[in-house]
C-alpha cells in the first residue's frame, strides 16, 4: 500500500489543477506535458528497466494515432473502439520489432539504430499511402460529443490524459515491485549473467516492449483526439523518438516519476525559452539538449532523484540519507 | 521497363551520389572504429561544415573546393574538443550515456542554427554546378566528379595517416587493445579526441564537396545521416573498406529504387536492407561472424 500512495497522492494533486484555473493556456501546457510524461513512460520501461535504449519510439505513438484516425475518418468507427483498436495496433508494432530484433540478439547501439530505422520505414510509409492521407495527413471531423471523444472543455481531456498517466505509473509500479521487474533490471545490469541464472532474456525483452509500445501508443491516440490532426511528420517523426528518451532520463531514468518530472521541466523550461525567444524557433530544443548533456554530465541518474536525495538530507537526520 | 541508357545512368549517377554518402561514412565509421560509440551528431556537424561553406562563399567569396583547406582543419579541432572537454567527461564511460550526449549536441547544434538562420533553404551558384562531360556512354555532371575523386584522394590520405604516421599507430593501437595501448602509454584521451576530430574533419569534407550541388538548410545533415548510418552497418561498423563499397552500393540502391520505385519510396529500399543487414548480420558484409 506504501508503494501506491505517493502515485495516488500526485495523481489527486494533478486532478485538483482545472479547479484552480480556467486558463485555457495552462490547461493547454498541462494536457501536452502530461502527455508527454506518458510516452515517456512508455520509454522508461523498456529503456529505463530494462536498459534497451531505443531511438524508435514514435513508430508505436504514430501507429496509435494513425490506427485511430483512420479507423474514425475512413471506416466510420467509433472513437473510443478507435481509441482501443489505436492501443493495439501499437503493441502489435511492438510485438513485431521486438520479436525481431531480440530474436537476433541486438543490443546497444545496434538496438538504437534498429529501432530508429523502423519509425523511419513507418514514417515514409505512412507519407506516401493513400489510406494514411499520404502527405496531407488525416484530419478527424470536429463533432464536439462525448461519443466522439471530443469534449467542449479542456479539463475533460486534461482528466483522461490524467487517468492514462495514472494508469501508466501504477503499471510501472507494479512492474518495480514483481518478479518480471527484476528479470528486467538484470537485463539491464548484465545480460549475460542474467542469461547464466536462467533468465530467458528474449521474452523478458520482449514483454518489456510490449507494454512500452502499448503505453506510448495510448499517448499517440490521445494526441490525435486532443489534436484532431495527424501527419507522418509528426506521429512518426524523430522528434517524438527524441522526446520519448529525454524525458525520463532528464527527470530519472527507471525511477515511476521519473518521466513526469522531466516532462514538466522540459516544457516548462520550453515555454520559458520559447517567451524569452519571441517568435523566433529552435531555442526550446537547443535548451533541451544542454538540460539533457549537463544531466547526463553531473546528474546521471536524473532530476528526480538529485531532489529527493536533496529532500531527504533536508528532513532526515545524516546517516539515515541517501537509503532506499 | 527502362532502356539500358537509362540504367547505366542510373548506375553511375549512384557511384556518384554514392562516393559523397561514403565520405559522410568514413568519419562515422573511424569513430566508431576506435570509440566505438555511434556518433548522433555527426549529422548536426555536416549540417554546420554545410552552412560553413556557405557563408565562405557569400561572404568571401571562397570557392566550397577551396573553402575546405580552412573547413577541415577547423573541424578537427572543433571535433576535438568536443570529445575532449564534452562527450568524454560527461559520459562517464557508459556506452549508453555516449549516445545520448551526441544525441544532445546534435538537438543543440540544430536547433542554435534553426533559431539563427531560420528554416530557409539555402543554395550557392558556383559557375560550374550545372557543367557536365561526356563519358561516351553517359554524361557526368562536373561536381558529382570532383567528389567522387576526392573521396578516393581522401581515403588514401588516411590510410596514408593510420599505416605510416606514430598518431595512426596508436589510433590502431587503442582501436585493437584499449588497455594495453595504455598500459604502453598512449595517452588514450587525446588518441580519442584526434579520432573524434579526424571524423569530424571528414564530415567538413564532404560538406565542401556537397555545397555546389546541394543545398543547405538546419536539417540538411540528416538527409545524410541515416544514410551514413546504413553504409556503416553495412560495410561493417568500423571498417574504411567497407564504407568505401557500402557507400557506393547504396549509392546506386538509391538510385535504382528511386528509378523504379519513385522519389519517396526509394529510400525505403536503404531503410530495409538496413534493418536486414542489422538483423541477419549485425557486424556488416565484411565483417566478422561474432
Amino acid at each position: 500500500m506504501k508503494d501506491f500512495g505517493s502515485i495516488v497522492a500526485v495523481v489527486l494533486l494533478l486532478a485538483a489543477v482545472p479547479l484552480v484555473t480556467h486558463s485555457n493556456v495552462v490547461l493547454n501546457f498541462m494536457v501536452v506535458a502530461l502527455m508527454t510524461a506518458l510516452f515517456g513512460q512508455g520509454w522508461n520501461i523498456l529503456g529505463g528497466y530494462g536498459g534497451q535504449y531505443s531511438f524508435g519510439h514514435a513508430a508505436f505513438f504514430g501507429t496509435g494515432a494513425y490506427v485511430t484516425a483512420v479507423l474514425q475518418v475512413r471506416y466510420g468507427i467509433n472513437a473510443w473502439f478507435a481509441f482501443g483498436f489505436g492501443i493495439a495496433g501499437g503493441a502489435l508494432v511492438g510485438a513485431v520489432i521486438g520479436a525481431l530484433t531480440f530474436r537476433s540478439g541486438l543490443r546497444g547501439s545496434h538496438f538504437a539504430l534498429v529501432t530508429l530505422a523502423f519509425a523511419e520505414v513507418l514514417r515514409i510509409v505512412a507519407s506516401v499511402a493513400p489510406m494514411t492521407g499520404a502527405g496531407v495527413g488525416t484530419l478527424i471531423k470536429l463533432d464536439l460529443r462525448p461519443i466522439a471523444f471530443q469534449f467542449q472543455s479542456r479539463a475533460v481531456f486534461y482528466w483522461i490524459v490524467l487517468l492514462l498517466v495514472a494508469v501508466a505509473l501504477l503499471t510501472t509500479r507494479l512492474i518495480e515491485r514483481s518478479r518480471f521487474g527484476a528479470w528486467l533490471v538484470a537485463v539491464r545490469e548484465n545480460e549475460d549473467a542474467a542469461k547464466a541464472l536462467g533468465v530467458d532474456v528474449a521474452a523478458v525483452k520482449l514483454g518489456a516492449m510490449v507494454i512500452s509500445a502499448t503505453i506510448t501508443a495510448a499517448a499517440g491516440c490521445f494526441y490525435v483526439q486532443y489534436f484532431l490532426f495527424v501527419d507522418s511528420a509528426i506521429a512518426y517523426g524523430t522528434w517524438i523518438s527524441i522526446e520519448a528518451l529525454l524525458t525520463p532520463i532528464i527527470g530519472g531514468v527507471g525511477t515511476v516519476f521519473g518521466p513526469l518530472v522531466g516532462a514538466l521541466v522540459t516544457k516548462g523550461l520550453g515555454e520559458t525559452a520559447q517567451a524569452l525567444a519571441g517568435d523566433a524557433p529552435g531555442l526550446d530544443l537547443v535548451a533541451y539538449g544542454v538540460v539533457l548533456v549537463l544531466v547526463i554530465a553531473f546528474l546521471p541518474r536524473g532530476l528526480s532523484r538529485a531532489g529527493e536525495r536533496l529532500l531527504r538530507s533536508r528532513v532526515l537526520p545524516r546517516g539515515e540519507a541517501g537509503h532506499g | 521497363m527502362f532502356s539500358p541508357a537509362i540504367l547505366i545512368a542510373a548506375i553511375v549517377n549512384g557511384l556518384l551520389t554514392g562516393a559523397l554518402y561514403a565520405l559522410v561514412a568514413l568519419g562515422l565509421t573511424l569513430i566508431y572504429g576506435v570509440l566505438h560509440i555511434i556518433n548522433f551528431a555527426h549529422g548536426a556537424l555536416l549540417t554546420l561544415a554545410m552552412f560553413g561553406a556557405f557563408f565562405a562563399y557569400r561572404t568571401l567569396g571562397l570557392d566550397p573546393y577551396l573553402a575546405v583547406l580552412a573547413l577541415a582543419p577547423a573541424f578537427f579541432v572543433l571535433g576535438y574538443a568536443l570529445q575532449r572537454f564534452v562527450i568524454g567527461p560527461a559520459a562517464h564511460g557508459d556506452d549508453r550515456n555516449i549516445l545520448l550526449v551526441t544525441l544532445g549536441l546534435a538537438v543543440i547544434i540544430e536547433n542554435a542554427l534553426l533559431f539563427a538562420f531560420r528554416a530557409d533553404t539555402r543554395t550557392i551558384d558556383v559557375p560550374y554546378a550545372f557543367d557536365s562531360f561526356n563519358l561516351g556512354f553517359t554524361f557526368v555532371a562536373l561536381p558529382r566528379a570532383v567528389g567522387f575523386f576526392a573521396l578516393f584522394v581522401a581515403a588514401s590520405a588516411l590510410w596514408l595517416l593510420m599505416s605510416f604516421t606514430d598518431i595512426g599507430r596508436a589510433i590502431r593501437a587503442v582501436a585493437k587493445e584499449k588497455l594495453g595501448a595504455e598500459l604502453a602509454g598512449i595517452d588514450v584521451a587525446h588518441v580519442y579526441a584526434v579520432t573524434f576530430g579526424l571524423g569530424t574533419a571528414f564530415v567538413a569534407i564532404a560538406a565542401c564537396l556537397l555545397m555546389p550541388s546541394y543545398y543547405v538548410n538546419p536539417s540538411a545533415g540528416n538527409a545524410f545521416i541515416l544514410i551514413a548510418f546504413t553504409i556503416v552497418v553495412l560495410g561493417g561498423m568500423g571498417s574504411v573498406p567497407g564504407a568505401l563499397i557500402g557507400g557506393l552500393i547504396i549509392g546506386v540502391v538509391e538510385s535504382l529504387s528511386s528509378l523504379f520505385l519513385g522519389e519517396s519510396l526509394g529510400q525505403i529500399g536503404i531503410f530495409l536492407i538496413f534493418i536486414g543487414v542489422l538483423l541477419v548480420r549485425p557486424n556488416g558484409l565484411f565483417g566478422a561472424w561474432e
